[in-house]
């Protein structure tokens, strides 16, 4: 048997709080949120090691792992949570930081590219121009697909809090 | 006229615009004046969006909220993906001092303010509590007679500790908005079992999405049910696109359009032609 020697990082939470996760180390590890996951059921996801792996601090297991982009934000384990960890909040803290090293897939870069480039998700086609017109709305919607000032704006504010070196 | 200042999103506006058209015509004849709101992005998507940058969200959120803001009114949106980062960036900006002035000081950047007064609502709890069943009951035209799936999806419920709309684990509010019309919602298992587009599963791991779809549609054919009825955009793509690869096709129609075809809409209007699975009147 191979015994692995973990080495917690107690600093990491601090990390996950400033990212907008807190409470993490509320979680005492009851298994509740991996018994409701409905990813869990698909997927080699599970809700309470990902919690006690960010409790101890294993980073670079965590950002370099694909479990961490496998829940679909459903928010039964938050409803479910025993002790109110908002456990979608420490995901999002935690995908922030992976993001923040380098760690995205490539379709998630090119919905993050979209809305850089045009302020919306999905892009506009000729298809869905031509049914608008038809339907009796306008053929662009009053989005900042309509003004070239209010994108200029979306813009700013990207670039002011970084978004642009996720999509560059 | 009870006045709500309409955001689109992405998905319903460039993608399925029969369910901005119909929210628009279904709302003037329930006496709701949705006044758009100009300029806004994308929400920022909660899934997606939020999981690359926190800060980037929260500061397009409150772009979005501060042009509500500006026309007085509260935003009415027909998407969970929306409501749920509408909703959390207003809770979080509204309740915290520090965070507001953190954000005013990027908004500054486009000669914006928030002042964290906006509030947020789904257009389908909007029906429920502003309009009341009674009264859409009284504006049906072409009673209904179809068995229906409903699907609340999950952040139009959920959080629950600070949405307060409906109990999440056993929702009724979306099943009583659609036996308005005549119609049956119909009982299942796992009935708020997510659609698996949300969090960026779609985009990164599509089959693991539609996985959870598959499970939805085993329950929903069991119910015996001829139609899905969402209130999300998004979940409304997921149910439409996938079917075909997993040997489904019940008609999807979101709660706008199923009223619009109890108020008589016709199919062009209803903007069907855009749907995957064809739905016949």
């Amino acid at each position: 048997m191979n015994i692995t020697e973990i080495k917690p990082n107690p600093e990491f939470e601090a990390e996950i709080v400033a990212a907008g996760g807190e409470d993490v180390k509320m979680c005492f590890q009851c298994g509740t949120c991996t018994a409701s996951c409905p990813s869990g059921r698909r997927t080699s996801y599970r809700v309470r090691k990902l919690m006690r792996m960010a409790q101890l601090g294993l980073k670079d297991q965590i950002v370099n792992s694909e479990e961490l982009w496998e829940c679909s934000t459903c928010y039964t384990c938050v409803e479910r949570c025993p002790r109110s960890v908002p456990i979608v909040d420490v995901v999002i803290a935690l995908r922030n930081i992976a993001v923040a090293e380098g760690h995205i897939y490539d379709n998630h870069k090119k919905t993050a590219a979209s809305f850089y480039k045009t302020g919306h998700t999905v892009g506009i086609n000729d298809k869905i121009k031509a049914l608008r017109s038809s339907m009796g709305l306008p053929e662009i919607p009053p989005t900042v697909l309509s003004n070239k000032k209010a994108m200029e704006d979306v813009d700013k504010i990207l670039k002011a809090t970084g978004f642009n070196k996720i999509v560059e | 006229m009870a006045k709500y200042a309409f955001f689109l999103g992405c998905i319903a506006p460039l993608r399925y615009p029969g369910l901005e058209k119909s929210t628009r015509v279904i709302s003037e004849r329930l006496g709701l004046e949705l006044v758009d709101i100009q300029d806004a992005s994308c929400c920022p998507a909660p899934g997606v969006i939020r999981a690359f940058s926190r800060d980037a969200w929260l500061a397009a959120a409150a772009r979005n909220l501060a042009l509500a803001e500006k026309m007085g009114l509260p935003i009415v949106t027909i998407c969970n993906g929306c409501y749920g980062s509408l909703f959390e960036a207003a809770h979080e900006l509204n309740n915290n001092a520090d965070k507001l002035a953190a954000i005013n000081k990027i908004l500054a950047e486009i000669g914006m303010e928030y002042k964290g007064t906006t509030q947020v609502r789904h257009f389908a709890e909007v029906l429920y509590n502003d309009v009341g069943i009674e009264k859409i009951k009284a504006a049906i035209t072409k009673p209904l007679d179809y068995q229906v799936a409903t699907f609340y999806g999950c952040h139009f419920l959920k959080p629950s500790e600070i949405k307060e709309i409906d109990d999440p684990e056993n929702p009724h509010i979306l099943d009583d908005l659609v036996e308005a019309t005549g119609a049956t919602s119909l009982p299942r298992k796992q009935k708020t079992l997510c659609c698996g587009a949300g969090g960026g599963l779609k985009a990164a791991f599509g089959d693991v999405a539609k996985e959870f779809t598959k499970t939805n549609l085993e329950n929903m054919t069991e119910s015996g049910a001829k139609y899905i009825v969402d209130v999300c955009p998004f979940c409304h793509l997921q149910f439409d696109s996938v079917q075909g690869d997993l040997g489904y096709s019940i008609p999807v129609l979101h709660l706008s359009q199923l009223y619009g075809i109890a108020m008589g809409m016709s199919a062009e209007d209803l903007g069907l032609s855009a749907h995957v699975v064809p739905v016949k009147l």
